[in-house]
């Protein structure tokens, strides 16, 4: 079935102005609800190689919390866990992180990430001891059945569970949906189309989310996450809004993997100008991007020619910088490591294999 | 020529696949296959090899171990049916090498520690993880050349070749592997990823095995003893490649592998069931050859 999107009908409506170009669009998505999850202190962790300060992550959080974010989401990129040589060691561990920003929180509420093979139900326990609400339970979009336990027991402990299937732009929106029921079986309450390569256009987020719209049941919510390597994330979000997703996941001033998530405060903008309610104030996670995200970025999070290429060749955004790493090392092009990457058609997790390809990559360049 | 008769429990992949290969052992005879369902393929398979079949679980193989003079079990089962097996097989004179994740007895990879197991008050052995048997003996290769302070294994298999028995409990699959990592691989901390990749046609096996040194890695001596360690796992995986490395940056050594099956019964990118089956026939016959006087 096809669950009607909820209309509030006093929604207090962010004042925009009023009578500005784009009119006709004003309404689109007036009294829509959509809750905003914010990315920066866990996505955001790849372009930061896992090294954000407790001092930052508690003042980017804070500034989110005051903003009216209502989600934040502090892990290792990878996920609880994810400590480690393959994808990095971080400056703190999630313990800590969570510690530190948990208790400092007046209204948002705290998630953390987990792929099964990489953490484990000990680090899902430990969120949880450590106040986190949600649990988001991340596979590939073909290996669902892998999160059952950790879902299990996400939802046993009350926690907001969340199955999250990333690299979903691999298979067809009839196969996410098979995945979908089986996390959903397992105790999710939320499914999530995660575009992790940043590769889909908005006919392809629309396609998937009405799918998972119209196959989950109606309590179930259906989620979007979004990377911004093809310039789609606001696109692909309002797709995934119109075709029935409640969540949506930004990142302030995009900070993510790839050419990063979907900017948070420009999707603010364009949902007050489209009148849809989420409850985040504008002016404040502009400032929170301007002033607390951009100032720490090491490097720009945008398109650059090697982010393009993972969105145009649909490969996993946090091979970004291990991809250039290993290409200046061994002496061949980080593009073509990430097109061969895509060829091969590899997976969420798999940066083990960039230095072996790129070894086997120069040893056939300086063969030839 | 004199054989050392053997049992299967476990009528599935892997006990057929072991099937195949102790049907060629020139040390090991396979007698019994024990299974729990009278109409399964893994037993008709086996009545078809010539082998002796029951479909009453351990229960029906117990009276003949003395009559048909069994001296190796090998169990393929799940880590639940082991514990119930292992009672019923503890009072008797066999040796039980465990292929579930159930480690009652101590882990067992080949050319690390088998021999220290082939003693008399050794009576159950587990064979660890497919990914432990893969990346453990490369940890070992740098552990006894130097002191490992951490090491973190990553097996990348193909999905079709990722049971629901692995995929039930993967965490067992990490927690077991990182374990091993550590006891019998030598590094002081151990960490394990698992990835499952669904392409089509199916990978075969690969680990990527990383080692952080205590002190500046001697690259000569671990190159050599990576290499060494390849041999000495070729012996009964030929499938085993070094595909890059050692690569040495500053303190961390990298080691590539790919293990690819004999394709027995199972498919050839099924590498990492194939090392478990090829690493129980190792251990069974080593021991087999002791119990006959043979020197191995």
């Amino acid at each position: 079935m096809n669950a009607p999107i909820p209309v509030v009908v006093s929604a207090p409506i962010p004042v925009v102005l009023s009578e500005a170009p784009g009119a006709e669009s004003k309404d689109r998505l007036r009294g829509t609800k959509v809750t905003l999850h914010d990315m920066s202190l866990r996505d955001g962790m790849h372009p930061k190689q896992h090294q954000i300060t407790l001092a930052q992550m508690i003042s980017i959080a804070s500034g989110l919390d005051d903003a009216g974010v209502p989600l934040i989401e502090v892990s290792h990129g990878d996920g609880l866990g994810g400590a480690s040589i393959n994808y990095g060691f971080p400056l703190h561990t999630d313990q800590e992180y969570l510690r530190a920003v948990v208790p400092r929180m007046k209204r948002a509420r705290v998630s953390a990430l987990l792929l099964p093979g990489i953490g484990t139900v000990d680090d899902l326990r430990m969120a949880a001891g450590e106040g986190v609400t949600t649990i988001r339970v991340a596979t590939h979009c073909t290996e669902a059945d892998v999160a059952v336990q950790h879902l299990g027991l996400a939802r046993s402990l009350g926690l907001d569970t969340v199955g999250f299937l990333m690299m979903a732009h691999m298979i067809e929106p009839a196969a996410l949906v098979a995945q979908a029921r089986i996390m959903e079986a397992a105790g999710a309450n939320c499914l999530y189309c995660t575009d992790s390569a940043g590769t889909m256009l908005p006919d392809d987020v629309r396609a998937r989310i009405a799918a998972l719209r119209a196959a989950l049941a109606p309590a179930t919510e259906v989620g979007f996450h979004g990377h911004h390597n093809l310039g789609m994330g606001i696109a692909n979000s309002l797709a995934a809004i119109e075709a029935g997703a409640a969540r949506i996941d930004g990142s302030a001033a995009g900070l993510g993997a790839g050419a990063g998530n979907t900017p948070l405060e420009v999707l603010v903008a364009v949902l007050d100008r489209m009148g849809a309610v989420h409850g985040v104030d504008l002016y404040k996670v502009m400032d929170v991007a301007e002033d607390l995200v951009v100032p720490m970025m090491d490097v720009p999070v945008r398109i650059d020619r090697d982010a393009l290429i993972l969105g145009y060749a649909g490969v996993y955004s946090s091979f970004l910088l291990f991809a250039q790493r290993a290409g200046a090392r061994y002496g061949v092009s980080s593009r073509d490591l990430l097109v061969e990457l895509g060829r091969r058609k590899t997976i969420g997790g798999q940066e083990d294999l960039i230095e072996d390809l790129a070894l086997d990559m120069a040893r056939a360049k300086g063969g030839g | 020529m004199t054989k050392v008769n053997a049992a299967i429990i476990g009528s599935g992949n892997i006990g057929t696949d072991l099937l195949y290969k102790l049907k060629r052992s020139a040390i090991l005879d396979p007698v019994w296959m024990v299974g729990v369902d009278p109409a399964s393929d893994g037993l008709a398979r086996a009545r078809t090899l010539g082998v002796k079949t029951t479909a009453d679980g351990v229960d029906g193989l117990v009276p003949h171990l003395a009559t048909d003079r069994i001296a190796v079990v090998f169990d393929a089962t799940s880590a639940h049916a082991h514990h119930q097996n292992w009672r019923r097989l503890a009072e008797h004179d066999v040796l039980v090498v465990d292929l579930t994740p159930a480690a009652i007895g101590p882990y067992c990879i080949p050319p690390i520690n088998l021999e220290q197991h082939l003693t008399a008050s050794v009576r159950n052995v587990n064979m660890v993880t497919c990914g432990g048997q893969a990346t453990v003996p490369m940890v070992a290769a740098v552990s006894r050349v130097q002191e490992v302070e951490y090491a973190e294994i990553v097996a990348t298999v193909a999905s079709r070749s990722a049971g629901p028995g692995t995929r039930n409990n993967i965490d067992e699959f990490t927690r077991t592997t990182a374990a091993a990592v550590e006891k019998l691989g030598g590094a002081r901390r151990g960490k394990a990823i698992i990835i499952l990749n669904p392409a089509e046609p199916p990978l075969i096996m690969r680990d990527t095995i990383h080692c952080l040194t205590a002190g500046e890695p001697d690259v000569t001596a671990i190159t050599e003893s990576v290499r060494a360690m390849v041999h000495e796992v070729q012996r009964y995986v030929p499938g085993y490649r070094l595909k890059n490395g050692p690569v040495f940056d500053g303190r961390r050594v990298t080691t590539y592998v790919e293990v690819e099956g004999l394709g027995d019964y199972l498919p050839p990118y099924a590498g990492n069931l194939d090392i478990m089956t090829a690493a129980a026939l190792r251990t069974g016959e080593v021991w087999a050859e002791r119990a006959l006087g043979r020197s191995s």
